[in-house]
């Protein structure tokens, strides 16, 4: 696995000074060749922050406080800094190397032109030497690929129904062939029989396309099924990282275990569920120590004043693809033995 | 089953005229969203009932229906046995102090210029009377700690903007308990809340179900919290409803191709671990309610359609101990019968 894109050490703050909230804190996250990396969270975890951090499309008051974003080009020799690209190169990185589907997409179309017109617009942009009518072909390809035929190139979006929109956003976004599409919650507007569709047509055209998703979304259990690996964001932190397998069958961390036991289950025996006492900190006063710790049903003393720092958890089958950020791995504080998977 | 109806809908049918506009006032017939259509089934004490469907498919309107906010197109809403058409006035104020609505977005509900007390207050003397001084303190503290907000004086003279989106929704549910109702319409009661506190206020409805012995109509997208929270569960489509039963059985053992599709469609874990090959979905989308197909409003989507579907609206099929599903593939008598309804040309 080569890694394409790779986050290191990345903190964001929204305003600054003394009322500064910090968004994201210094987040690590690795995003692999062909892979589906999911980032689940509550609302106000950061996930969307990071995404946007990470493209530098971050609006103020958000300010990048430290860290790096690398990014290894396909034909590029040495991995280059996001952070640090001039507003040229970063006009050629975003959308040819590094494409985003909103969230609430459905709504970001113009409502005044049509379909064709903003598929070509990217061309006009990114592709001056196309030819008009090289324009109009690969927009109808790009249509046909999302499933849409091509005779809607004519429609204005409100022609279109939510999914339709939607996988016009898609096709958008595979159009200047990027190696990495960030989807920022792209079906949280739809209804399940249409989110199926769309995601499943997602990853055939990562089977077909070769392209790395990093996959944004509040519903965890959809990340199981779709997705690779899963790295899950409490309080503007990475908690635990596995996976996907992993994560569901045997999560580590106290956050991850009561995220996955929020979503009753469809099959299966009927259990009583409790979700996680308390509600998601406010990020202008984020507790001390693990921010989990105050609704957490194993926290100890050493959690409420240390941040616990996010390890390989050691002692399992060599897997090593998987980290977790609580105090309960560290054995010679807990006096618990690990709790890694069982 | 268990408890007696207390609130229960026969033939409900709410059909909204779309605006016509230049011409078409001359020329066209009028023209009306068939938002619900026809739809029956009762709610019982102590019982919660859910109502699932895609966006679109009716399920909140049949909700305010209940509330008795819009005007019904034909059929009747039966509250406890007796036929009730309220407006506004008095009548209104007696059927709400029976049946309480809790609405989807708790940020929106509560209103953000006065305290909880006032909220709480007003829910108390609306429809009791002027209580005050002790009784009235009294009252607002029980109706907290009901919702579990306790110790109850920490929250009363905050403003909603002070709590978060759960205790936001307990407060409204303490609101709707401050009617004593015997009826709880909870339209999406937690879709708009953090995934890690939705199931928190899922257990206090069912808490309160039990202890209070309400019926509750729990209308949700989401069928796996139908199946974790209602006893029994409708699916709807398309302004009707098609199928129903008990909780387990409609989730375990789906008899109409739609439900079976909404199943295979919802999220689910184990179906990656398994190597159970991805679904196939049904194209296409739900239907304009503008000018509804004739015959089965899923025909045009079922793999499983025949002719019948495309020209006769299916009944309810009986499947047994109260599941039912409104499909022809169901019809014990499917040699011979033809449905009796002159064909309908096929529109667009």
């Amino acid at each position: 696995m080569t890694p394409v894109l790779e986050i290191r050490d990345l903190s964001v703050d929204y305003g600054q000074g003394e009322g500064a909230v910090h968004a994201v804190s210094s987040v690590n996250l690795v995003l692999n060749r062909g892979e589906v990396l999911g980032l689940a969270g509550e609302s106000g975890s950061g996930k969307s922050t990071l995404a946007y951090a990470m493209t530098r499309l971050l609006p103020p008051p958000g300010i990048i406080t430290g860290g790096e974003v690398l990014h290894h080009g396909r034909d590029k020799p040495a991995p280059v800094d996001v952070l640090g690209l001039s507003p040229k190169q970063l006009r050629s990185f975003r959308w040819n190397d590094i494409a985003i589907v909103f969230q609430g997409a459905m709504n970001s179309l113009n409502p005044v032109s049509t379909v064709a017109s903003q598929l070509e617009d990217i061309y006009r942009a990114h592709r001056p030497e196309m030819s008009r009518a090289q324009r109009t072909k690969r927009s109808a390809e790009l249509l046909r690929l999302v499933g849409i035929s091509a005779d809607r190139l004519g429609s204005y979006p409100h022609q279109l129904s939510g999914g339709m929109r939607q996988r016009v956003m898609i096709a958008m976004a595979l159009a200047l062939d990027p190696e990495i599409i960030i989807m920022d919650e792209p079906t949280t507007a739809l209804d399940v029989v249409m989110q199926r569709q769309i995601l499943e047509q997602m990853m055939r055209l990562r089977e077909e396309l070769g392209f790395s998703v990093l996959f944004i979304t509040h519903d965890i259990s959809l990340l199981v099924e779709f997705s690779d690996r899963i790295a899950i964001m409490y309080a503007g932190r990475i908690v635990e990282q596995a996976a996907s397998e992993d994560m569901y069958r045997a999560s580590s961390h106290p956050y991850s275990k009561g995220l996955l036991g929020s979503f009753p289950a469809l099959h299966g025996p009927r259990r009583p569920l409790t979700g996680i006492p308390g509600s998601p900190p406010d990020m202008r006063s984020v507790p001390s120590g693990c921010p989990f710790h105050p609704r957490c049903p194993s926290a100890f003393d050493v959690c409420e004043r240390e941040i616990p720092v996010l390890e390989k958890l050691s002692g399992t089958n060599g897997d090593s693809s998987r980290s977790v950020a609580c105090w309960l791995n560290t054995p010679s504080l807990s006096g618990h033995p690990g709790v890694g998977a069982t | 089953m268990t408890g007696e109806v207390v609130l229960a809908a026969r033939g409900v049918t709410k059909h909204f005229p779309v605006a016509r506009k230049g011409r078409q006032v001359l020329t066209r017939q009028p023209r009306a969203v068939h938002a619900v259509d026809d739809v029956s089934f009762d709610l019982r004490r102590g019982h919660v009932t859910a109502l699932v469907g895609e966006s679109g498919s009716g399920k909140s309107t049949v909700a305010r229906l209940l509330a008795q906010l819009y005007p019904l197109t034909s059929g009747d809403i039966v509250l406890n046995d007796v036929p009730t058409k309220v407006k506004r006035g008095k009548s209104f104020r007696a059927y709400c102090k029976q049946v309480q609505m809790i609405f989807q977005d708790p940020f929106a509900s509560l209103n953000p210029v006065h305290t909880i007390r006032y909220h709480l207050t007003r829910a108390l003397r609306v429809h009791h009377g002027r209580v005050k001084g002790e009784e009235l303190e009294k009252g607002l503290a029980s109706l907290l700690e009901r919702v579990n907000l306790t110790p109850p004086e920490r929250f009363l003279d905050k403003y909603p903007h002070e709590l978060s989106g759960g205790q936001r929704q307990r407060v409204a549910i303490a609101r709707a308990l401050g009617a004593d109702p015997t009826v709880l319409l909870a339209d999406e009661p937690v879709s708009m809340l953090d995934v890690s506190i939705r199931l928190g206020v899922l257990n206090l409805l069912r808490d309160l179900k039990e202890r209070l012995h309400l019926a509750i109509l729990y209308i949700t997208h989401d069928i796996a919290s139908a199946r974790y929270f209602a006893d029994t569960t409708m699916v709807m489509y398309a302004g009707q409803v098609i199928e129903g039963g008990d909780s387990e059985t409609v989730t375990q053992e789906p008899a109409h191709p739609y439900t079976q599709l909404l199943i295979r469609s919802a999220p689910d874990p184990e179906r990656a671990h398994n190597g159970v090959p991805t679904v196939t979905t049904a194209p296409g989308e739900p239907p304009s309610l503008i000018s509804p197909p004739p015959g089965c409003r899923f025909a045009p989507r079922c793999p499983y359609a025949a002719e019948k579907c495309r020209t006769a609206t299916p009944p309810r099929f009986d499947l047994g101990e109260s599941h039912y599903a409104a499909c022809w593939l169901y019809d014990s008598k499917t040699t011979d019968e033809h449905p009796r309804r002159d064909t309908v040309e096929v529109g667009a």
